[in-house]
């Protein structure tokens, strides 16, 4: 059977997300973000001589840091996953529920002590 | 090549609406994928209004009340109708599993029937699997044992060993996994999906096997292995509860430590 006519059935379009699925898409994507935005302050900081405390107060500055934060809070504790999975625990359909929805919610907890650390707040 | 949507020839349409002539008080909309060889047209999807009080309680009764009773003509795959064979795998409400074995009252509204994801239809529900196929007997599904004194006996194997099996040997080969996961979906030509994978490490860790390390060695591949990324998606829809994605991860645990 290679009919070259035969249309192909239905995929991303009708498949169901998972958390798994979501959280691994989102993985790659925050990861090219991270990488693209690192660059992108650094940049800005070295070759515009921008004040980091000036930076930080002006509004971009400010979503720039946040999302940051945030992005990276998410990779690191999602590369964590993955670390664990490779050492093969993890795989219980179960387990790999509970550890993606604790990567959600821990990439905003963190991305809250960031922001206080980066504050002195502590 | 990844390619998100579906090519122009595959594009959905809206097809017929077979309205209930029972006037029952107990109805289910269900929509199903059409597709037939013989007319030139794009695939369609049908709804059927089924009288959920005259009606078995899997999906697959749904689909046998409307080839017997609406459309002879609806076309599906299936054989043993108690989760056994695999032949009734596809895409219910988003999720493939077997539809002999899924109950339509777990689904709330409408019903939506779909054969596996990403296969050249053959017709209506029916996928065409021939390269899962032939990515499974690239792996060699058969017991190894290298020629000499041994093969005139029995080759022995202690319960421990034989544990090691479980969770893998009971692999129907529905599909369900395989064409639920998008690396196979951009690169099912190449990588051998979770079913693929999940068969291959059951004779890796088949202790009467003594070909293991040239079948790790076999496996080894960019393409062939490392397209998991654990996406889970094979896990999440295997109808007999088996763990594709921990088996793959196993081989890769074992290339990393050997």
């Amino acid at each position: 059977m290679s009919n070259k006519n035969n249309p192909l059935s239905p995929h991303l379009q009708v498949y169901k997300w998972h958390i798994s699925s979501l959280l691994s898409i989102s993985h790659r994507i925050v990861g090219i973000i991270n990488f693209i935005l690192i660059i992108f302050i650094s940049s800005i900081l070295i070759f515009l001589g921008t004040d980091i405390q000036i930076f930080s107060k002006s509004l971009i500055g400010k979503f720039l840091i946040v999302s940051i934060c945030w992005s990276f809070s998410f990779q690191i504790l999602n590369e964590i996953r993955h670390l664990a999975w490779d050492m093969g625990y993890g795989f219980d359909l179960k387990i790999s529920r509970i550890t993606g929805i604790l990567t959600i919610i821990g990439s905003f907890v963190l991305t809250i002590l960031f922001y206080l650390i980066g504050k002195n707040l502590f | 090549m990844v390619q998100f949507s579906l090519p122009q020839n595959s594009k959905i349409l809206k097809g017929k609406y077979y309205k209930d002539k029972t006037g029952s008080n107990n109805l289910k909309k269900v929509n199903v994928y059409r597709w037939s060889p013989s007319s030139n047209e794009n695939p369609r999807i049908d709804t059927f209004e089924v009288d959920l009080n005259e009606c078995g309680p899997k999906v697959l009764d749904v689909l046998f009340k409307i080839k017997n009773e609406i459309d002879p003509t609806l076309t599906f795959r299936r054989s043993c109708a108690h989760g056994v064979c695999g032949s009734c795998a596809m895409n219910v409400d988003g999720v493939n599993t077997l539809s002999c074995i899924k109950s339509h009252s777990d689904i709330k509204g409408e019903l939506n029937i779909y054969p596996l994801p990403h296969l050249k239809v053959i017709k209506d529900l029916v996928g065409d699997l021939t390269t899962l196929y032939k990515q499974y007997e690239s792996v060699e599904p058969w017991l190894k044992a290298k020629v000499g004194e041994k093969t005139s006996t029995e080759i022995k194997q202690s319960q421990e060993d034989r544990a090691k099996l479980d969770g893998y040997y009971e692999c129907i080969l529905c599909a369900c996994c395989s064409t639920s996961c998008p690396s196979y979906w951009w690169n099912g030509d190449k990588y051998l999906g979770p079913a693929v994978l999940l068969q291959a490490y059951r004779w890796i860790t088949d202790s009467r096997d003594e070909e293991r390390k040239e079948r790790l060695k076999k496996v080894a591949d960019e393409l062939k292995l490392y397209r998991c990324h654990t996406i889970m998606n094979c896990t999440n829809s295997c109808p007999k509860g088996l763990n594709p994605a921990k088996a793959i991860g196993s081989i890769k645990k074992m290339l990393a430590s050997s």
